[in-house]
């Protein structure tokens, strides 16, 4: 029995040197900690042991499992621990999950791999390793176990934390062979257990932060306290590139609670016992700033800068098929649009903080809600000019990341910098204003779209040119020729069929910094094209989602959701009076999804969101009750951009400050969300952002087909169309 | 000194009579479940109760909030209370921040009306939440209201 059941799996041969098994096993065993090298006493005086760097074992059985990725809301502090847990073959119920140190990970010779927290690459990236992780310590356990019993291991399985003898029926406890097992040689060979085989993964376990998290017990960034720790607020040049030129600190010393003003180059921070007090200093606070020459710049020079390379002829191809210009000349019908997408702040809950802490022998500390501990650990590193080897990353809960709390590290750079200057642990919290008027925007961007149609009402070729500022010349990752990889991400690769194609891209250079939001360039990409392509499905007398179908014969995935959620949303049943409906497809982050938004439409403009369908397929499924919330999430999160989402510019600087200007969708006006798993299970996708980019053009459809009217610039309320 | 009662606990605090309610809190009482979203009432992360009502500690100075009774999330019964129960059942947080002013407003919510309808939902839960959280927050304040435990399906 016990053979078969391993014959159905896949093997994975491990060599036993620690070399080989880090490349093979795509893990490092390396080196155990002390506590765990220690003899077997360890576990008799009941400290836990180490099986390896993920996995923890505990005398009572409880298992810690550690998350080297960060959770901001998407739920991989539980889902990272079920890929592990699946193949420890431990008892759920007794796991708890903490973060693995940035540290642990520069000392260790890298033993946790990637920290970095986004592209939805959490589960999609770390599955293998991090099953392989949980297989090699069962294999461990049950060695250990075998051992013991003096017989071979083939002849024991373990389940819910308890190794079984199957001949004999005797039982050990993972708690009490633990300290046994870590001292074991890898072995030979791990298998994985086919999907079939899963027992948690695919299963909707309830989430191991909830409890805490109803309780209002985790510690945020925000909350972090120490013993002496003062509070600093930060105003930085609101003109993007700026300099600090003078600030006046005699003018607010004497004022109760203020202990210091500190001046970076680009920055004033007023330091005081409290955060309250430091903020209504540094509003009291005179100061001048040298704007760089960017002090003029508002949107109609940002607007011209794009429509210019929408005209300009030294455009990068990014993908060319077929004779697009032939096809377009020859063709019986063009169809043309222009589109606008404006830049967009993260504006996660928690405004940008990090506490830290900057010893006089240069060893320094920060808690940092951080989508990347060790982009904080180099940041922080960099800002106090010591060794990496010297800073030490305390990752706390973020309030909410979306992209923002990830490569770009400069609150942390900041609160490092204060914290040296005052010499004692500051906690650094930027005003909302002060954190929507200093992010990484998504890129405003313009596009427009050629269309070529056959009298029988096919696409025979299609042409995009997208202008706008690129992402990675923005973080310094400039390509020489103007190209920018994900610029033309769910353009240049589209799934649709379409004979003749070029996308091409022209980079506009502005003084606004640009970075990952949600979902990055798909947000936009994607409204761009499935809006589009709503507008020649209509334009010729087609039906939206037939249209979309016709173009979907050799993506077979595509197709499925599509197909899916328009079956889920009832596409051909006949809506009741002034309801309307849109639909809209795309592929990012791995996986694929389709949505439907339907709409009611009220005599005097506003419109009220009645649900919203959506069809996903992420491959493989760790936990559905997450997958429904991710698509909860990023609805919500997409219709605050499309609806409202506009950050402009005057004088250089952001006009909008807060949630006054920069409005947010509310419970009021959220839509039914019904999330339909269509998992092809051949593969793994991501989760956090692939819901996002086909809400803002579903919605537009919906509006198109409620007024027979394109909306071809974002935010829905620039046009007065508004929820009700 | 500014005499404050919060969660029973009598606290003399020696600070700006003019400091809001939020600051003195999370700065001078430690007591960090109360958050910062916005500083002008707009997102709720702040909501605590005063004598059994919902406010926006970032809108009340401590002054005013002085001889009334101050209860934080850190003041209910989390095994107990049927809001933080119904939000274990139907998985309410994601990222969490927003989630105390969001049940302090649910509590309050129920504690004026126990059997709330869709539209008082919508009227009083005006809190922000940008991971998205809404329509489990709406499905939990109709749990806790009608004293269900599981989710549906559950």
């Amino acid at each position: 029995m016990t053979d078969a059941f391993r014959l159905t799996r896949r093997a994975f041969l491990v060599r036993s040197t620690a070399a080989g098994a880090g490349l093979l096993l795509g893990f490092h065993l390396p080196a155990r900690r002390k506590l765990a090298a220690a003899p077997v006493a360890g576990a008799d005086a009941g400290r836990p042991v180490e099986v390896n760097a993920w996995i923890e074992i505990h005398a009572d059985d409880s298992v810690l499992i550690r998350v080297a990725r960060s959770e901001m809301g998407q739920g991989i502090f539980t889902a990272l621990p079920m890929l592990v847990a699946e193949e420890l073959d431990c008892d759920w119920s007794r796991v708890r999950a903490e973060y693995a140190s940035a540290n642990e990970n520069r000392r260790r010779d890298n033993v946790y791999r990637s920290m970095s927290t986004g592209g939805s690459r959490s589960v999609r990236d770390s599955q293998d390793y991090l099953r392989m992780a949980g297989a090699a310590a069962r294999e461990l356990l049950i060695g250990a176990a075998a051992n013991r019993w003096e017989v071979p291991a083939e002849e024991c399985r373990a389940a819910d934390s308890v190794i079984t003898h199957i001949p004999t029926g005797r039982t050990l406890r993972f708690g009490a062979v633990a300290a046994a097992a870590a001292q074991r040689k890898l072995p030979e060979l791990v298998f994985l257990k086919e999907p079939d085989e899963w027992h948690l993964l695919g299963t909707p376990v309830r989430r191991l932060d909830v409890p805490d998290k109803i309780a209002g017990k985790p510690v945020f960034g925000a909350d972090v306290n120490l013993p002496g720790m003062l509070h600093a607020a930060i105003r930085a040049c609101p003109v993007f590139g700026g300099r600090l030129k003078r600030h006046d600190a005699a003018a607010i010393a004497r004022r109760r609670g203020v202990v210091q003003v500190v001046a970076l180059d680009n920055a004033v921070a007023v330091v005081a016992e409290s955060w309250w007090q430091a903020q209504q200093a540094l509003l009291a606070l005179p100061v001048e700033w040298d704007e760089a020459g960017n002090g003029a710049v508002a949107d109609a020079d940002i607007r011209a800068s794009l429509e210019t390379g929408l005209a300009a002829d030294n455009a990068v191809v990014m993908a060319e098929h077929g004779k697009p210009d032939s096809a377009l000349q020859s063709s019986a019908r063009q169809i043309e649009a222009t589109f606008y997408a404006p830049y967009l702040a993260h504006a996660t809950m928690e405004p940008m903080t990090c506490t830290a802490a900057v010893r006089k022998d240069g060893r320094v500390e920060v808690w940092v809600p951080t989508q990347n501990a060790s982009a904080s650990l180099g940041a922080a590193a960099r800002a106090a000019g010591v060794d990496p080897l010297l800073v030490e990353v305390h990752n706390t809960q973020l309030g909410g990341g979306f992209g923002r709390r990830g490569t770009s590290q400069d609150f942390t750079e900041q609160a490092v910098r204060i914290a040296k200057q005052v010499g004692r642990p500051v906690k650094l919290l930027w005003s909302r204003e002060e954190d929507t008027q200093h992010d990484f925007y998504r890129p405003a961007s313009m596009a427009r779209l050629t269309a070529a149609v056959n009298d029988k009402g096919h696409l025979t070729s299609l042409h995009v040119r997208v202008a706008a500022p690129s992402i990675l010349t923005s973080l310094g990752m400039k390509a020489e020729d103007g190209s920018d990889p994900i610029a033309l991400q769910g353009l240049a690769d589209t799934f649709y069929a379409v004979p003749n194609l070029r996308t091409d891209y022209v980079l506009r250079t502005l003084h606004v910094p640009v970075g990952f939001w949600r979902s990055v360039n798909h947000s936009q990409n994607a409204y761009f094209r499935e809006h589009f392509i709503d507008q020649v499905a209509r334009e010729t007398g087609q039906d939206p989602y037939r249209f979309r179908l016709g173009l979907l014969e050799e993506a077979p995935k595509q197709r499925a959701v599509l197909q899916a959620c328009a079956d889920k949303a009832g596409w051909d049943k006949p809506l009741p009076e002034n309801t309307f409906r849109g639909i809209a497809v795309e592929t990012s982050y791995g996986s694929h999804c389709a949505q439907v938004v339907e709409i009611r439409v009220g005599n005097d403009g506003t419109f009220r969101l009645l649900r919203v369908v959506c069809a996903i397929d992420p491959g493989y499924v760790v936990n559905p009750d997450t997958i429904a919330a991710q698509v909860e999430s990023a609805v919500t999160y997409g219709l605050t951009a499309a609806l409202f989402g506009d950050i402009t510019i005057r004088n250089g600087r952001v006009q909008q400050g807060n949630f006054n200007d920069y409005p947010m969708l509310t419970l009021r006006q959220m839509p039914v969300v019904e999330t339909h798993i269509v998992a092809s299970g051949d593969f793994w996708g991501g989760m956090g952002e692939p819901p996002l980019p086909p809400l803002a053009p579903a919605l537009c459809n919906a509006l198109y087909a409620a007024t027979g009217k394109p909306v071809h610039s974002l935010p829905l309320s620039a046009h007065g169309l508004r929820p009700a | 000194m500014l005499q404050l009662n919060v969660n029973g606990q009598h606290h003399e605090l020696d600070i700006d009579p003019d400091t809001p309610l939020l600051w003195a809190l999370r700065d001078h009482l430690h007591l960090y479940g109360t958050k910062y979203g916005c500083g002008i009432g707009l997102c709720g992360s702040c909501t605590v109760h005063i004598d059994e009502r919902a406010v926006r500690a970032c809108l009340v100075t401590v002054a005013d909030a002085s001889g009334k009774a101050v209860t934080t999330i850190e003041g209910l019964a989390p095994d107990s209370n049927p809001v933080q129960q119904a939000w274990e059942a139907f998985q309410v947080p994601q990222c969490g921040y927003c989630q105390p002013g969001m049940i302090m407003a649910s509590v309050a919510l129920l504690r004026d009306k126990p059997s709330p309808t869709d539209a008082d939902i919508d009227a009083a839960i005006t809190n922000i939440c940008r991971c998205g959280t809404y329509n489990r927050v709406r499905q939990a304040i109709h749990a806790a209201a009608t004293g269900k435990k599981e989710a549906a399906g559950d």
